[in-house]
Order: C-alpha cells, then structure tokens, then sequence
C-alpha cells in the first residue's frame, strides 16, 4: 500500500485508464453504426449501400455523436440537466469501487432518493435544498443496509443490493400510489403531482439557465454535481478518512492489522454511496425533468445501472466521473433526438451496454496500453502503476496479487 | 385454482431459470445475467411463434420456438462465457452490463419488427401451449420443466461430468491438476444456464398472457430467480421447493385484487416485496453455512497455480 502521488491529479496510471475507456467507447459506437446500419438495410427496398449508409448516418449516428449540440440550446440544456443526476449516480458506484465494493444497489438507492425528495416536497412542503437533504437520507439507508450485512454477517453486497432494490422499488411505488388515492398521488395524470406547477418552492432554482437553454428542466443541478463530486474527490485522495476506506477496500487484513476498523468503514462506504445515489434522485426529481409514475415503474431506474457505466468509464475517479456522465447523457440525449421513424431511441442504451461489457475486461486494454507505453519510454508510469491496482482488482476484496486479477474471494460467502 | 395455476407456471419458470443458474455458479461463474437471458430467449422464442405459419402443427409449434428460445440463450450467454472465461473479465460487471443490453436490444429488435407502429409490444397465440386437465389449465412447460429438472439432477450428481464442473467450483487448481480442463468445464456451465434459461424466459412469457411489452424486459423475475437460487443453497431438489414457494408469492401479486385475498386489502406489491425479504432473513440466518461454490466470482488463471 503506498499512499498516492499528491502531485498528480488522476493517479499514475491516467494515461492507460483513459486509452482504455476510449477504446471501450470507440468499440461501443462502433457497434452503434454497425447496428444503425443493419437497421437501414432491414428498412431497405433493395438500396444501394451508398443509400442505406447515409441513412444510417442522416438519421441516427449524426445524431448520437453529436448529442445535445444537434438541436442547441433545448437539447444542450436536456443533456446537461440529465447529466446532473448521472454524476451522483457515477459517483457512487465509483466511491463504492474505491473502497472495494459493488454498489449495483445505486437504481435501489436512486429509488428510495426519489421518494425522500418527493415526500419533502409534496407532504411537508419543504424548501428544495431540505429536500435534497432529505434525498440523501434515504438514499444514505438504503446503501447502509448492504453495508451492515455485509460487515456483520459477510453476505456479498452485491446479492443484498439486488434484493434490496426490487424491495426498495415495491416499497416507494406502494406509498406513493397508496391504492389510488395517496397524498403524493395525482389520480387524474396517473403520476406524482407536478412540483412545478404546485410546490415551486421545492423545484431546484435555475438562475436563468432555463431562459438560455430554453428548457425549464436545466436548473443549477449540474453546478451542484460538480461541486459534490469535487469534494468527494478531496475526501477520497486528500483526507485519512478516505485513505482508510480505500485501505479496507485494497486489503482488509492489512488495514484490520494497521488498526483501522473494517467493519465500521465498510458499512460507512455504502452510506455514502447511498447518500450520493438519493441525492442523484434529489437532482432529478427536484429539477422537475420528470414525475413518478408509481404504476408504470416497473423496473428499477435506469440512471442508477447507467452509474455503473460512468464509474467504469472514468476509472472511479470522481473528477472523471463528470466527464463520463456528460458523454453517457450525450450519447442517450442523442439517441432521443434520432428520427424515431427510422431508428429506435434505445440505440443509445445499446452502445452504453456495450461499453459497461467492454469495461469489464478494461483491465486488458489498459494492460495492453501499459505494454505498449513500456516499451517505449514510460518504465516509471508501469511502476506506479503495479504500486497503484486499477480499481478493477479492488473489486475483489483481499486480494493478493492485485496485478494478475487472482485473488481469494474466501471472505465472501453469500 | 387460479393460485394452482399461477403457481404452477411461475414455479417451472423459476425452478429452470435457477437451476441454469445453479449449473454456472459450480462451474465457479457468477451469473446475474440470468434477467437479461431471460429477456432474449423470451424474444427470440415469441418472435420464432409470431413467424411461424399458423397452419403449423401444435407440436412443431412447441418443438421450433421452445428450441429457438433455449438456443437464443445459449448464444446470448456466450458472450458471458468469453468475457469471464477467456478474458478474465469482472463477472458481476459482465453480467449487468448483458441484463442492460438485453432489454435495450429486445425493445430496438421489436419496434424494428413492428415498422408501422414502433410498438414494443409482441402478440402471439400461445393456445398450443395450453392444456386443460380437470379443470385446471397447465402449460405443456411444466411437462418441460419437470423433465429437465430431473435430467438437471441426474447430471449434476450422477454424471463425471457433473462432478467435473462441481470441482470447478470447489477449486479449480485442484481439478486442472487432475487433467480437467477448467476453461471447458465453465464454458459449459455458463451454456447450460443460457439453454434453461432462455427457455424459462419464454415459458415465463408465453402461458400467461397473449401481449407482451418487451419495455420491461422481464420485470425483475431473471433476479428473482437468482434468490431461488440462493434460497435453494445452490442444490437442484432444494431449488425445486424454493421455486415452489417463492412462485406461491409471485402468485399471490398476482391475484391479490380479485380474490379472497382482496379481502386483506394488502396491496399487490406487499407479495411481491414478500421472496426477496425471505431470501434475505434465510441469508442472514445460513451466512455461516453457505454451500456457496468457493471459487465463484473468482476468474481461473492457470498461470496462477
């Protein structure tokens, strides 16, 4: 364990990490055209390729690639509005990653935010940053709970998130729907009510970014993701706290033997990464992009699995994670604004697929990049490195050998 | 009797998804992809049932989708297979991002198939599926379901083959040091998971309902199927009772507005929350003893032995 290099900001190995997230990306929007492509030949009578190309290109990839700069200002104000909530999300699975854990409870967590924040604002009436408060509480316990069982009775986090957030999302729909006539219901537009119009004082204030970009749902969410992810950023690299919990996630053992307990630090982990989750959902709901709809939800929110995407891609760090989470909106924001006639906006959650499945074997990528950047002059960044594991190997607790991705996984049982 | 029938439907579909699951987690892989294979052998199987000319003979019906469903998984796990045994790639990430992948490509691949209304919405004609025994309506998966589960048994426990991949699980240095071929064994284990649960995925679709919205993929049943799996301590006999169980719950959500159990004015969603807090308490009771196959999660390197 050697304490990171105070003077860079990205760690030793940004260079490989960021080659291997974009070629993660690259080959994801590859596959994109290559679909966009298939699809145009399938819609074809009997085209030249010349044509089915350049519909392909027209009509879906133009789009994707340029994302919210297709239709500015509306659509740069929908991508960034949407990018806000993504950051949080990003930001904690990649805490979660640091400290050696799993959080895929992030869409559970996100749940149970959006509730905390609509309860704010709808039953008691709150001012919106009491709200976003109140996001981050529920949000903080539902990640708590994975994080006690897995502390106190060493049951994989990843097994209790995934229970947990179908409970979570039973549990908010349930409330909020209230067979019909729940508080936070609105019977006639089958919704939770509209905070806009209803309860303006629980709506995130926009400072006239909503007049620029001409579209009510971008409010200063964005600059207060940036700032959250600016301090978590501080606690993580700069603070013995976070040195603590990046130790339990590196070597649990090794940081028991250094007198930092385990336990304690790992059910602290999932409250933040909760915390950070709901307050996600707080940025959301509260920007007033949408409204819970209790009877159609059913499946968890894609934002909290899409926050998996953008901590792989920036390699957890959470300066990063604000530029994942605006490509991740980017490309979704141009996936939306595809001519539905001739492609379906799910293009977009196909390459974010496909670039989550290429992370999970980034490890490779960056092991070839670092190979490559050995041979010709950077022998020092390949030490930093082999000092420093990737994130991925973290994965795993107690890890022996970080660099060969073997680890004995005997601490967890399910 | 419509619980008797719910329940019979829901508890074939989970006990195959499970016990896939099963045969991958003692070849020593995780898999939560179960949801997503789930969704692309539904897919697959309803598309191959829309495409077929209705004049087609009940059995032909049956033999061609439930095949197509079971291969379609096969091929979708796959891609499971190469990233966590070739590449040695993180299996819990592999895994999310294919339960991701697979609702997004079902919803393109079935709006493209409805050109007109961009409609993610299939509708098919599951009448072939349908027998009706005494009164009570049964499905001809539960036939399927309960052949497999012994052919399931019998393999895991009876075979060379089913103690090779349980060794797989258990611990792998060990098995290559016998000549087993690690990377086959998970290969394997990985495949047989997409065949059951490709299939359970269509029997999940097909018997209940006429019209389906691939939007939700399906609806979180691929995770529930991974709680039968834990529920049943990993062990084929334990995850046929645990499927029984937890389908008895899922079928109560089912029924919970119109029959005698309106009466209790519990809402719908309270049985569906109900398997999931169950696995939780039974997982926090048997952490201690789990028959958790010790070497899962855990990708095989043979230069590391």
């Amino acid at each position: 364990m050697k304490k990171k290099n105070g003077s860079s900001l990205l760690g030793g190995d940004w260079l490989a990490s960021i080659g291997a997230s974009f070629i993660s990306i690259i080959i994801g929007l590859l596959f994109g055209f290559l679909f966009l492509i298939v699809l145009s030949l399938i819609n074809s009578d009997g085209e030249g390729f010349r044509s089915i190309f350049s519909t392909a290109w027209k009509y879906g990839f133009k789009q994707i690639l340029m994302g919210g700069f297709y239709l500015p200002p509306i659509s740069l104000g929908q991508e960034i509005a949407a990018a806000a909530p993504l950051i949080l999300t990003g930001l904690s699975v990649g805490f979660a990653f640091k400290t050696g854990l799993f959080n895929i409870g992030a869409a559970g967590q996100y749940t149970l935010g959006a509730f905390g924040a609509l309860f704010c604002a709808i039953v008691l009436g709150l001012p919106w940053w009491a709200c976003l408060i109140g996001a981050t509480l529920f949000g903080a316990l539902w990640g708590a709970i994975p994080g006690i069982f897995k502390a106190y009775l060493n049951i994989h986090e990843v097994i209790t998130s995934i229970m947990f957030n179908w409970i979570g999302l039973y549990a908010v729909n349930t409330i909020m729907y209230g067979g019909g006539s729940g508080v936070m219901y609105d019977s006639s537009k089958t919704k939770v009510w509209d905070l806009r119009s209803l309860f303006p004082a629980s709506v995130i204030p926009n400072l006239g970014l909503a007049t620029f970009f001409k579209n009510r749902s971008t409010t200063i969410a964005i600059f207060l993701a940036i700032i959250i992810a600016i301090i978590i950023y501080i606690i993580i690299d700069k603070t013995t706290f976070g040195y603590e919990l990046k130790a339990c996630g590196y070597n649990k053992s090794a940081a028991r033997y250094a007198g930092i307990s385990e336990k304690k630090n790992i059910v602290l982990s999932m409250i933040i990464a909760g915390a950070l989750a709901g307050f996600g959902a707080g940025l959301y709901y509260l920007s007033g992009i949408a409204e819970w709809k209790p009877l159609d939800s059913t499946a968890l929110p894609a934002i909290g699995f899409n926050g998996i995407a953008v901590a792989l891609l920036a390699s957890s760090n959470p300066i990063g994670t604000i530029f994942s989470a605006l490509f991740i909106s980017h490309i979704t924001t141009g996936g939306s604004l595809m001519n539905s006639q001739y492609f379906p906006p799910e293009i977009a959650d196909i390459i974010s697929g496909i670039i989550i499945y290429l992370c999970a074997f980034s490890l490779l990528f960056k092991q070839l990049l670092m190979k490559r950047g050995s041979q010709r002059h950077s022998a020092e960044l390949l030490d930093s490195t082999l000092k420093e594991p990737p994130h991925i190997d973290s994965l795993v607790p107690e890890s022996d050998i970080p660099e060969s991705g073997e680890a004995s996984g005997k601490g967890d049982d399910y | 009797m419509l619980l008797a029938k719910y329940t019979l439907l829901y508890s074939v579909v989970l006990m195959l998804v499970a016990l896939g699951g099963a045969f991958t987690e003692h070849s020593g892989v995780i898999n939560i992809a179960l949801e997503g294979t789930m969704t692309i052998g539904g897919l697959v199987g309803v598309l191959a049932l829309v495409v077929l000319p209705p004049e087609t003979s009940a059995f032909m019906i049956i033999l061609v989708s439930v095949l197509a469903a079971g291969l379609a998984g096969i091929v979708y796990t796959s891609l499971l297979a190469f990233a966590s045994v070739n590449l040695k790639a993180d299996q819990t990430i592999g895994g999310t991002a294919l339960n991701l992948l697979a609702t997004a490509l079902a919803v393109v691949i079935v709006r493209r198939f409805n050109s007109g209304t961009q409609s993610a919405k299939l509708t098919y004609n599951n009448e072939p599926f349908l027998f009706n025994i005494g009164g009570l309506t049964v499905n001809i998966f539960l036939f399927i379901g309960i052949a497999l589960l012994i052919i399931a048994i019998i393999v895991m426990y009876k075979t060379r083959f089913g103690l090779r991949l349980r060794a797989c699980g258990e611990h792998p240095q060990a098995a290559d040091s016998v000549g087993i071929n690690v990377y086959k064994m998970r290969w394997w284990g990985v495949l047989i998971s997409g065949f059951l649960g490709g299939i359970g995925g269509f029997a999940y679709i097909v018997p209940a309902v006429q019209t389906w919205n691939f939007e939700v993929g399906v609806a979180g049943m691929g995770f529930l199927a991974l709680a039968v799996m834990i529920f049943g301590q990993w062990k084929p006999g334990r995850i046929f009772f645990a499927a029984m169980f937890f389908a008895v719950f899922k079928s109560m959500a089912n029924i919970a507005d119109s029959t005698f159990l309106a009466a209790l004015e519990w809402p719908k969603e309270v049985y569906n929350m109900m398997p999931f807090i169950a696995s939780m308490i039974i997982l926090a009771f048997t952490s201690k003893k789990s028959r958790a196959p010790k070497a899962e999660g855990i990708p095989y390197d043979k230069s590391g032995r």
